[in-house]
């Protein structure tokens, strides 16, 4: 469910700090039909272009604070609202080149009464404008 | 048609309205408008769906909030509830945690001037029996949602019959969802199905076989039509369908508090597709059921991919629906003579 929602493309864009390229961003919404405290974000397996991104390398701002992506395991009061939109931030230097890129998540919500949750799935191809 | 009489009122679930807003287009208040435009006199909320913050939230939330109900009209009915155990890294809820979440809920419900809450499925008996004080200080009914592909025929649902009649407190009971009697499979669901890439003749020998109750051969059925693995996997969701017959309710009506009068598909002809309503409703009457009937849509899901989700539009036709059924019209006729 929200599988198609998942990817926001209007957040899609390069990221400076410094002066200088560091990334990238783009929007994420929890295909799931509630909000949820953070610590119920699983896993979140991205791939841009075929290539695998590590957690390592992703932070999460909701509602102008920023996480690192593998600290929310431990932010068990953080709430990521229903449809609000995340803002997932890539570490990269550099960035994205110009032009077409392929997004695609996989998101996981611990949203089980035992262990484990369920997974949405969105790809959209996304352009880096000049 | 003359109904009997009976003092069954009218609802609607919020969730109804989750696409609209999980996209933005419509905010709590509007979607409390909505529900007065519709002429639906109760509302139920998820809190934790359309309630940011929950279960945390400041007194000035429920100040708005009965200044809404006030404003719009509205009867605030039920409060649906969850229990997420997973939420501490490493190890499950305990069940202290899960009575104390519970008691959370509670508290919320009350302020919020619900006289039920909707306990999700997955509850045990124990932890009703230790919230069960907190509820009935505040005069709020635990009631457990019965939802395919369990019927209160199923062994956990008689268990809590029993935990109910040992306990004998009019404030433990279900939330019936009336999905529980698709005797007709969806055909927005194949539809979706279709869209994705599945074969029609597979698609038409899973709706074929759930129509007839012949399920135990699909696996072997689909397999035998070319069928995919993704195929046998959405299958698996056609087995969590139910069409149970509504006269099994009789025994326990006593025990349904409230009803999610579930939906995904209301035709231009203004009937759901799957769930026969005008068979439901007499037994419901028939048992003396006194609550409330709350619209439950749930198709958005199977059109998102494709189509623009309309909700209100939905519900506007099931509420209308649910008022000839109940027979609101014919009172309004005796009304206007």
């Amino acid at each position: 469910m929200y599988d198609c929602y998942m990817i926001v493309a209007e957040a899609f864009k390069n990221v400076e700090k410094d002066g200088q390229v560091s990334g990238y961003q783009f929007g994420l919404r929890i295909p799931f039909f509630s909000g949820v405290v953070v610590s119920l974000v699983g896993r979140t397996e991205l791939s841009v272009d075929g290539e695998t991104v590590p957690e390592e390398a992703m932070s999460i701002t909701l509602r102008g604070q920023t996480y690192p992506k593998t600290a929310l395991v431990n932010d068990p009061v953080t709430r990521w609202e229903f449809g609000e939109t995340g803002i997932v931030t890539v570490f990269k230097p550099g960035g994205l080149s110009k032009g077409e890129h392929t997004i695609d998540v996989r998101q996981e919500v611990l949203i089980g009464w035992q262990t484990g949750g369920i997974f949405g799935h969105d790809t959209k191809k996304l352009r880096i404008e000049p | 048609m003359m109904t009997k009489a009976h003092s069954i009122k009218r609802a609607a679930s919020l969730y109804s309205f989750q696409e609209e807003y999980f996209l933005g287009k419509l905010n709590l208040e509007d979607l409390l408008a909505t529900c007065q435009q519709l002429d639906i006199p109760g509302v139920e909320i998820i809190g934790e769906q359309m309630i940011p913050g929950y279960p945390h939230l400041p007194d000035a939330f429920f100040e708005q909030w009965h200044g809404w109900m006030d404003q719009y009209g509205l009867t605030p009915v039920c409060l649906d509830q969850f229990i997420f155990p997973q939420i501490y890294k490493g190890r499950r809820m305990t069940e202290d945690e899960m009575v104390a979440s519970l008691q959370e809920d509670i508290r919320v419900a009350s302020r919020l001037g619900c006289s039920i809450i909707r306990v999700q499925h997955s509850i045990t008996s124990s932890i009703l029996e230790r919230a069960l004080p907190a509820a009935e200080k505040a005069g709020i009914s635990l009631d457990v949602e019965i939802h395919a592909p369990n019927t209160l025929e199923h062994p956990f649902e008689q268990e809590l019959i029993r935990t109910f009649e040992r306990m004998g407190s009019p404030y433990l009971g279900f939330v019936l969802d009336l999905g529980i009697f698709t005797s007709r499979f969806p055909r927005i669901i194949t539809d979706a199905w279709l869209r994705k890439g599945m074969k029609p003749e597979i698609a038409d020998f899973i709706s074929d076989s759930y129509d007839r109750g012949q399920m135990e051969q699909l696996e072997d059925g689909i397999r035998a039509r070319g069928g995919t693995q993704d195929d046998l996997d959405v299958a698996f969701f056609a087995k969590h369908l139910v069409s149970s017959d509504p006269r099994k309710l009789l025994p326990y009506m006593q025990y349904i508090h409230h009803v999610h009068a579930k939906f995904n598909d209301m035709t231009d002809e203004g009937w759901d597709d799957s769930i026969r309503y005008e068979e439901i409703i007499p037994v419901l009457v028939e048992g003396g059921f006194s609550g409330y009937l709350s619209s439950e849509y749930e198709g958005g899901w199977y059109l998102q991919d494709a189509f623009v989700v309309d909700a209100v539009e939905q519900v506007r036709r099931h509420q209308l629906m649910l008022k000839h059924l109940l027979g609101e019209d014919e009172q309004a006729a005796g009304k206007g003579a």
